[in-house]
């Protein structure tokens, strides 16, 4: 029994600090905002313009002027606050951003990401994430150990093209939670009912103990 | 001098050329210029290059000058929700530069503030470091050296722009997150075009809420917006 999306998104929102500010990326990283931890405030920034964003609004109240970085409906919240796409990307790039958690294709065990391209199949752009790795504080990522033919994501080296290079501090998938060390990844925690082996199995990337 | 014109049509004459280059501000279909879009495909003006974030949907944004074939070049962070624009990118018809979109905003808010190029850690050791000057700065922990990339500012011949409202000599006011691409895009085009919803008198704007003054802005004009949901989601009322 390894860890569903939710049981993910909800260790990776143990990764939060209280004050910090964080952007959460799409995907498992969206259920995080789900499983805050009593006690600890953080605030979420949209990188299309937003700090401090809220729920889902109730249906009747969807604004054509308030979404996220997902494009979706969004709400705000009493310490809302907005301000243009440089300034969204000036406080990220200034490491005003305590921690970016993403999803990913592949990380490498030096900490590089692929999350965005493909070749050969259609390409969509980057979008912010190049961005937010190369400027934040802290890169977690989140997401399945393996992909859906069982070949292992958390390789020695990406084969895709790059997000960013040494950027990934810290992995969370479905078997467990790996550290970007020197020389290679460390275990920190098994997932439920995981076993070091399993995870030692689907993990190509160096484990140092 | 008069910025204030009747609609579209009329805010753009004299202004349109074959082969210009646009900044338009918008994110997915969020505060886009969808009225000076719609008149620039009535112009029928081509080989336009676009900087703008996304690339709008098949039947809006800037989905609609990629169904005339209108466009030639676009520069932009992400295309994902657009199929005519994936069938010309990939059959050659479209040239496409994607750019991160944090490089992309500050290119635009650069080219407006008179910055021809500026370094940045995005993109370092990926593609889009790829035939860039590249530089050492020490701004790594103890003043450790790390890589940057030059990345040029963008200078257009026309921004198009969506705001919420404007006074009389331009200053303008956005409404939530539909400011995004909207005040960078504003400021590095040689000429300004800016729809609004509401045109006030100046003066009943406060000078101190005014997010884009008046000097970025030359010409204006008030439309009615659709302003289309490309995502609506929303929550079930709790029933107690």
């Amino acid at each position: 029994m390894a860890w569903n999306r939710n049981q993910m998104a909800a260790r990776a929102a143990q990764e939060l600090r209280d004050g910090w500010y964080v952007n959460l990326g799409i995907g498992i990283p969206t259920l995080v905002s789900n499983y805050i931890p009593k006690g600890v405030e953080v605030t979420l920034q949209s990188e299309n313009g937003m700090l401090g964003m809220g729920p889902f609004p109730f249906e009747g109240q969807e604004d054509a002027d308030l979404i996220n970085a997902g494009k979706q409906t969004i709400t705000e919240l009493p310490q809302t606050a907005y301000f243009d796409s440089a300034q969204s990307f000036a406080m990220i790039r200034g490491g005003k951003i305590a921690m970016a958690i993403l999803g990913a294709m592949e990380v490498a065990e030096n900490g590089d990401l692929a999350n965005w391209m493909i070749p050969g199949k259609l390409v969509k752009g980057m979008g912010g994430a190049m961005d937010l790795v190369a400027g934040v504080g802290r890169v977690v990522v989140v997401m399945d150990h393996t992909n859906k033919h069982g070949v292992s994501k958390v390789l020695k080296e990406c084969t895709l093209p790059l997000t960013g290079k040494g950027v990934v501090d810290r992995i969370i998938t479905n078997l467990g939670v790996l550290d970007v060390v020197e020389g290679g990844l460390r275990l920190v925690e098994l997932a439920d009912d995981v076993s070091e082996e399993e995870l030692r199995t689907s993990t190509a990337a160096t484990i140092v103990s | 001098m008069k910025k204030v014109y009747n609609n579209a049509a009329d805010a753009l004459d004299g202004l349109l050329t074959d082969g210009m280059f646009i900044a338009s501000g918008g994110f997915g279909l969020c505060g886009i210029p969808e009225l000076l879009l719609e008149a620039i495909k009535q112009s029928g003006i081509k080989d336009l290059s676009f900087a703008s974030n996304n690339a709008g949907i098949d039947d809006f944004g800037i989905g609609i000058l990629l169904q005339t074939k209108q466009v030639k070049k676009m520069i932009s962070s992400y295309v994902g929700e657009n199929a005519e624009f994936m069938r010309q990118y990939l059959s050659g018809e479209l040239e496409l530069e994607f750019n991160p979109q944090g490089t992309l905003a500050e290119r635009m808010r650069a080219g407006g503030a008179g910055i021809p190029g500026f370094f940045t850690k995005t993109g370092v050791g990926t593609v889009i470091a790829e035939g860039k000057f590249q530089k050492q700065f020490p701004t790594g922990p103890d003043g450790a050296m790390q890589d940057y990339i030059m990345e040029e500012g963008i200078f257009a011949d026309l921004a198009i722009v969506k705001a919420w409202k404007a006074d009389e000599t331009g200053n303008l006011v956005f409404r939530k997150t539909a400011r995004n691409f909207n005040a960078p895009a504003a400021t590095c085009g040689k000429v300004c075009v800016v729809e609004v919803e509401e045109i006030v008198p100046t003066g009943s704007l406060d000078p101190d809420g005014i997010h884009l003054p008046g000097i970025y802005v030359h010409r204006i004009f008030k439309g009615n917006h659709e302003k289309r949901i490309e995502q609506r989601t929303v929550r079930k009322k709790e029933v107690s």
